[in-house]
């Protein structure tokens, strides 16, 4: 961190350029002064609120999609083609597309991310269920659990390693794909913010914004995701 | 209880030709022979987890089953292990413990036990869950001589006026005689049961050098008083 921004403020002086490469402190200033306002805080709401709704949306669909094709194999025939196309579709298209047949709304901003976000989640958990051990199963057989407690003690806590995976590339790609989203079409959030900077070549500020909201899915990353990453792999720590 | 296959194949190749058998109530029979015979096949067809076509296998209850691997839940305890199998209470699944002598391990994980441990867990489990029809699939093959030696102890006192029908899979023929009522030999391809042998004075400390010669005998197709 200290390493990144001696780097860059030596970059800095060196262009000489303050438009092109603002110094680190200049652009720990306008941080400052964007969020006293609270024009900071209002961006950041909109744009980690899309965040967390694409990330549930794809994150639910494309698991339970996932599970599905990772256990019926004839089910999986007809969606993998399926998954191909997509996970090859530019994120750029499905937007663009998105937001000309739904309009230029909210629900075609959450859309195109999560259909951006579900094939990589799907083929993930695909993996996820093929591992699943057959052994477990003929003991839950065998002793007959119930379904909701087999899913709950012995299904789950096997798909939970891939689900922290699926979880951890989704919510890293996913709030990338939100502020082109919003770049594009959205009239708040961090991604407009810096589609009107851009405009006024304004680039403290685009640094700013960026800076910011990469701090916040830092924090998002060793305060929600590792801790809970740790906590569904503790038993693993008596493995050999 | 009742047991009537009519045969079995697993792909295009037949394992089990027709096999009919009875298991009385507290009876342990050993179902014998070569590995990979089809002895794990016909527990599998008995506990349910294999369709049974145009078999006939009369009510087998609740079934208890200890598997070739343990197939404990890693990220559970060994108690936690025990009740969500069985849905039983901790402390019916403590007492389950005990019996196996491990009720000092209640909250421990599986991964931090040796495998002779998680075998005798999965036992516990099996007993735990009450059952009317308990199936011990190689329950102690892999394990060192006084691992092994061990659970059989345990196994022989467990078993000693139990109430429920027990079937003991085993390529082993020092287990089957120093556990069961009744062996069975299973051979043949696809198999059949090709003899029968009713052990002397069941579970009792005694010598079973002479029983396994004579078991020994019948599995390689005579008797041993044809010899001089």
């Amino acid at each position: 961190m200290l390493g990144f921004g001696i780097l860059w403020g030596l970059a800095s002086v060196w262009l000489a350029d303050p438009d092109l490469l603002p110094s680190p402190s200049v652009v720990a200033q306008v941080f400052w002064s964007e969020l006293r306002s609270g024009e900071m805080t209002v961006h950041m709401l909109a744009t980690l609120a899309r965040v967390v709704a694409a990330f549930v949306l794809a994150m639910s669909v494309g698991a339970v999609l996932g599970v599905i094709i990772g256990r019926k194999p004839n089910v999986d025939a007809w969606v993998s083609p399926w998954l191909i196309i997509f996970l090859n579709l530019p994120a750029l298209v499905v937007i663009v597309l998105c937001y000309l047949w739904i309009g230029l709304s909210e629900v075609a901003a959450i859309t195109a991310v999560a259909i951006n976000k579900i094939p990589m989640i799907a083929v993930m958990m695909r993996e996820g269920a093929r591992a699943l051990d057959p052994a477990l199963d003929d003991m839950t057989q065998a002793f007959r659990i119930p379904p909701a407690a087999r899913w709950r003690h012995v299904i789950v806590p096997q798909l939970a390693p891939h689900l922290a995976s699926a979880g951890r590339a989704g919510f890293a790609l996913i709030w990338k794909i939100v502020l082109v989203v919003e770049f594009l079409g959205r009239s708040n959030g961090v991604g407009f913010q810096i589609h009107t900077y851009f405009q006024l070549f304004d680039v403290a500020r685009i640094l700013a914004y960026a800076f910011g909201f990469i701090m916040i899915m830092l924090m998002v990353e060793y305060m929600v995701v590792q801790p809970w990453e740790r906590s569904v792999s503790r038993w693993r720590r008596y493995a050999n | 209880m009742q047991i009537d296959i009519s045969g079995k194949s697993i792909g295009q190749k037949p394992v089990l030709g027709r096999i009919k058998l009875t298991l009385a109530e507290g009876e342990v029979l050993a179902l014998t022979g070569p590995s990979g015979i089809g002895k794990t096949t016909l527990a599998r067809l008995i506990a349910g987890l294999e369709p049974a076509k145009d078999s006939n296998i009369s009510e087998t209850g609740r079934i208890g089953m200890v598997f070739q691997e343990p197939t404990l839940l890693p990220w559970r305890s060994v108690i936690d292990n025990i009740c969500i199998a069985t849905g039983c209470d901790a402390a019916a699944a403590r007492k389950a413990l005990d019996n196996v002598e491990l009720g000092d391990r209640c909250d421990a994980f599986p991964l931090q036990l040796s495998l002779g441990q998680q075998r005798r867990i999965a036992l516990a489990r099996a007993l735990a869950a009450r059952p009317d029809t308990l199936i011990l699939d190689e329950a102690f093959a892999s394990l060192d001589e006084a691992t092994a030696a061990r659970m059989r102890d345990l196994t022989r006192r467990i078993l000693e006026g139990a109430g429920f029908r027990t079937l003991l899979i085993t390529h082993n023929l020092d287990d089957a005689a120093e556990l069961a009522d009744r062996v069975l030999l299973l051979g043949g391809s696809p198999a059949q049961i090709l003899a029968e042998h009713q052990v002397n004075a069941p579970r009792k400390a005694l010598d079973r050098s002479v029983e396994i010669k004579a078991i020994r005998a019948k599995q390689l197709g005579f008797e041993p008083n044809d010899k001089p």
